[in-house]
């Protein structure tokens, strides 16, 4: 019996059989006339536009010097009123504000995920032209539920971690590209009430970012 | 349309079934609303690449390379999967992926999963067969959501339920949710969605998803989502699985940046989407331990087949061509009778379960070409419609015999061909029209037509043949 | 030869014109339909100082057939037209879209007979044949024609000309220099007047509603006019401005462009 693997690459092989035999797919010639960088941006233009776009998508950022991050975090987990914080378990030991409950991961129930006030966690990178936070599992990070279920999430972003553009950032992922990934723009959304974008469904309501000044 | 997203036979025609939505005006004001909204956002955040063009050609391009090769690419990504802990499997055709999915869910004995949008589901009517084995299935995206309570059919790519306003949205909630005291700000209606939907999320332990790009070179699956609702799914249940097109396979990781710029700015008109997951197979700790992915065929070979309409497969589903096009804007999404509406549909449809059995849906056009000018990796939807108007005729003239053959259109047609092969054919026929329209005009003008031209004159009035051609008038000259 | 090129009253063009031998290309619609923008468009080039040729074995493109599928029945108009303009050194039509069948679609259809032959006589033919309006901003460099026509006019870009053939703004730009003129702009401009060939009858209803809103656009601009390259839009515009008693006329664009204000032939439009 042929398996549905061999029976829809055999129709395959039969409907591309116009392609000459010797072609290979690398003499379909991919011009990429597109820009991989800014070119003409300086490092405090980029951090600007980051800052700003993230600002756009209705995020709370705010920019710090490195000695003020922890005072940051603090501010920002206090005028929440938050008793409760979600941290990864790679989390620099002085992030962590005091006065408030840490539950530190792994080992976070999806229940307690659901009822802490928030979640505190780094990034991979971050995109200024489409003002972008990727997270790839990686240091500081947890894994991808932590940043999911809380309401509340805030996130540190060290200015040598922006780049300018969309190609840059696939570009210095692609060594760890096999981890699980995700890009966020902005909180949570939809476009799906008269195509027009409403901030606040499933994922955290409320993403705040602090760029934090390190060069 | 059976529980299957595609016409299986030829379903009602395009124009009769267009009759029904252009004469609900309260749809029309809807989509004019919504889609002219999301046009002039697409053009903003479109003008502000000085490298768009560079991006539709290279997007295009990669699209092409892999197509022609889409054996091995196939071939690649199910090697990557595998590789990276996941399962793949191959589906010849609709019914056949349908079982695969319930034979996971059966397999772990689940009585529920949750499911984040996805057209090719859709496509193959999963919903209908996982709820025939006992499975309940909870669209997890807010406008399927809507679309689902109203117990309605999807009629955008993108946004199903784009046909609905916020306050016939609101309606449906209190309707159906219970939701009293709502007030029908979307802000909230997105609340109640929220809290409608977040008990699943934490208690159902299988999701079902599609996906917007495969990486060949690494097995890497990326969906694209608003909401919060694609993570959910792909993040909290233990068994995933996601079913594929197998044109969605690109090379590789790199790729992305360039599907990564096209696709946000032309389905959203966003710069970029709120949340785009990546995972590759299994990773131990974070996210489900079990994934399987369906690599689904139903008529793409069909469509690969086609050396004129393979380009529809480079389609990555951004629904730029339905909100520009002037047809799809008027008639709604549900006249195309697929999962697949407005332009891409158009052409899509026909090409997955061959022409004849959509014949309509090539001729749902005026060939404006608005829908090739957005596309962001640039196909030629008005060439392929072209194209396919002659498939559906030739299929008529040589394998409907003699009621095809004897067809009136055609006839006409032939009858018109016989007289332009020939000047003095033409100029007998300009004379024998003048001669010929005398009973219709009226006043110098032709007010009512008969025959299938009749429409023509329904809201139009036809000026007279003049009582002297171009050439008649040259001849005076010399 | 080079040289400049001086109007009817004496105005000189400031840029130097070639002096062509131009084939027209009527088009069978305008042939029988609307033969006063065939006699628009030849006053127009010969006062230009081009020689016009009317080859008289000429009838249709083939695009009706063509778009509608009847592609087979229409190879034998394609080889017509290549048989008829294969000598000539530039060919010029007052319509777009069968310009665009020319340009676009003929390589297809020479294809579909199989005939290299014809593909290859195609090829050589394509560049050549040209829109009007292209074909004077483009070719000729020409905007200002020495056209007068003293009325309120808005244009109205047809699909084929703004997205097939990408003319851009020569139409407008052509209009602009017409004396006397108050060409005020169409809001919405861009969209499709819901014509489309048969698409017209075989959806009807949903042209319908597109004209609906074309006819809008329209009526809001308070034109006396609607100016179009294609007279196949301006029949299905004009055809519904004339069934509402709306006042408002329809004109080819080389109407208006040949139009001095002495000739008897100058037409205010429908
Ligand atoms: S055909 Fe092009 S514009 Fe339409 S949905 Fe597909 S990619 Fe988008």
């Amino acid at each position: 019996m042929t398996t549905a693997r061999d029976q829809v690459l055999e129709r395959i092989r039969s409907a591309i059989r116009d392609v000459p035999e010797s072609e290979q797919p690398e003499d379909v010639v991919v011009h990429r006339n597109y820009l991989v960088a800014n070119s003409d941006s300086s490092r405090h233009g980029i951090i600007e536009q980051f800052m700003e776009r993230v600002a756009e998508y209705k995020a709370v950022v705010r920019r710090v010097n490195q000695n003020e991050l922890v005072e940051a975090i603090k501010d920002a987990c206090h005028s929440r009123g938050m008793t409760r914080l979600a941290v990864p378990a790679d989390l620099p030991a002085d992030w962590p504000p005091s006065g408030v409950e840490i539950l530190r991961d792994p080992g976070l129930t999806y229940d307690q995920l659901d009822h802490v006030d928030g979640i505190l966690t780094g990034c991979a990178l971050a995109i200024a032209q489409t003002g972008t936070i990727v997270l790839d599992a990686g240091v500081a990070q947890g894994r991808r539920v932590l940043t999911l279920l809380p309401d509340y999430h805030l996130c540190v972003v060290f200015a040598d971690q922006v780049v300018g553009m969309v190609p840059e950032a696939f570009r210095a992922l692609s060594a760890t590209s096999t981890r699980p990934m995700t890009f966020i723009s902005g909180p949570s959304a939809t476009s799906d009430i008269e195509l027009n974008r409403v901030e606040g469904v499933h994922g955290p309501r409320t993403l705040h970012v602090l760029v934090v000044d390190n060069v | 349309m059976g529980s299957e997203g595609l016409p299986t036979a030829p379903p009602i025609p395009f124009q009769d079934a267009a009759k029904v939505s252009l004469a609900n005006a309260q749809l029309r004001r809807n989509m004019g609303k919504a889609t002219r909204t999301i046009r002039g956002k697409r053009e903003l955040v479109v003008a502000e690449m000085p490298d768009w063009e560079g991006l539709r050609e290279a997007g295009r391009a990669i699209k092409e390379r892999t197509i022609r090769h889409l054996d091995r690419a196939l071939i690649q990504l199910e090697a990557s999967v595998q590789q990276a802990g996941g399962q793949v499997h191959w589906a010849r055709d609709a019914e056949e992926a349908r079982k695969i999915v319930a034979d996971v869910a059966k397999s772990h004995d689940v009585k529920a999963v949750i499911k984040v949008k996805s057209l090719t589901t859709d496509e193959i009517g999963l919903n209908a067969e996982l709820e025939a084995a006992g499975i309940e299935v909870t669209e997890t995206d807010l406008a399927e959501l809507i679309v689902q309570l109203a117990g309605d059919r999807s009629s955008h790519i993108l946004v199903p339920a784009i046909h609905k306003n916020r306050s016939e949205i609101r309606e449906l909630f209190r309707e159906k949710l219970g939701a009293e005291n709502l007030s029908d700000e979307p802000k909230e209606l997105a609340r109640v969605a929220r809290e409608h939907l977040r008990k699943k999320f934490l208690t159902t332990t299988m999701a079902v998803s599609g996906a917007n790009f495969a990486i060949a070179e690494t097995g890497t699956v990326c969906v694209v989502e608003s909401e919060g609702n694609g993570r959910m799914c792909l993040t909290l249940p233990n068994v995933l699985v996601s079913v594929m097109g197998i044109e969605k396979v690109i090379p590789e990781w790199n790729d992305l940046e360039v599907f990564m710029q096209l696709l946000p700015r032309s389905s959203t008109a966003e710069r970029m989407n709120p949340y785009t997951s990546f995972w590759t197979g299994v990773t131990p700790g974070d996210g489900p331990q079990e994934f399987h992915l369906i690599l689904l065929d139903n008529g793409r070979t069909r469509a690969l087949a086609d050396p004129h309409g393979r380009e529809s497969l480079y389609c990555i589903r951004c629904s730029a061509c339905l909100n520009i096009c002037p047809v799809y804007e008027r008639t709604g999404g549900h006249a195309y009778n697929s999962v697949y509406p407005g332009p891409i549909g158009a052409i899509l449809t026909p090409l997955l379960v061959g022409e004849q059995n959509a014949p309509s849906l090539p001729y749902a056009s005026s060939l404006c070409g608005a829908c090739y000018e957005v596309c962001p990796v640039k196909i030629n939807i008005p060439e392929i419609l072209i194209h396919l108007r002659g498939k559906v005729v030739r299929h008529k003239q040589d394998q409907e015999g003699l009621r095809g053959r004897l067809d009136p259109e055609g006839l006409a047609m032939k009858l018109l061909a016989w007289t332009f092969r020939e000047p003095g054919r033409f100029e007998t026929a300009q004379r024998l029209g003048r001669i010929g329209q005398w009973p219709l005009v009226k006043n110098g003008t032709i007010e009512h037509l008969p025959g299938p031209v009749a429409d023509w004159s329904a809201m139009r009035d036809l000026v007279p043949v003049p009582e002297q051609s171009f050439r008649e008038w040259w001849r005076t000259r010399t | 030869m080079t040289a400049l090129a001086a109007d009817s009253d004496g105005h000189v063009f400031s840029q130097p014109v070639l002096f062509m031998r131009i084939s027209l290309f009527i088009t069978c619609f305008n042939d029988t339909m609307f033969p006063e923008t065939g006699r628009a468009v030849v006053r127009l080039l010969e006062r230009l100082g081009h020689t016009v040729e009317f080859p008289m074995g000429q009838t249709c493109c083939g695009q009706m057939h063509y778009n509608t599928g009847y592609q087979r029945e229409a190879i034998p108009l394609v080889r017509h037209f290549v048989d008829v303009f294969r000598e000539a050194e530039v060919v010029v039509s007052p319509s777009a879209s069968c310009v665009g069948m020319v340009r676009h679609l003929y390589p297809a259809a020479a294809e579909l007979a199989n005939d290299p032959k014809l593909a290859e006589e195609v090829e050589a033919l394509r560049p050549r044949v040209f829109e009007l309006s292209e074909f004077l901003v483009g070719k000729l460099g020409v905007e200002d024609v020495g056209a007068y026509y003293p009325h309120r006019v808005t244009y109205h870009p047809t699909c084929h000309s703004l997205r097939m053939l990408k003319v851009g703004d020569a139409p407008l730009r052509l209009l602009r220099a017409v004396r006397g003129i108050d060409l005020v702009e169409l809001p919405q401009a861009t969209e499709c007047c819901g014509f489309g060939g048969t698409f017209a009858v075989k959806n009807s209803d949903t042209s319908m509603a597109m004209l609906g809103d074309k006819l809008r656009c329209v009526l809001e601009t308070k034109a006396e006019v609607c100016c179009s390259a294609d007279n196949s839009c301006l029949m299905h515009i004009g055809g519904a401005l004339h069934r509402q008693r709306a006042g408002v006329g329809t004109i080819h664009l080389a109407e208006i462009l040949a139009s001095t204000g002495t000739e008897t032939e100058d037409r205010h439009g429908l």
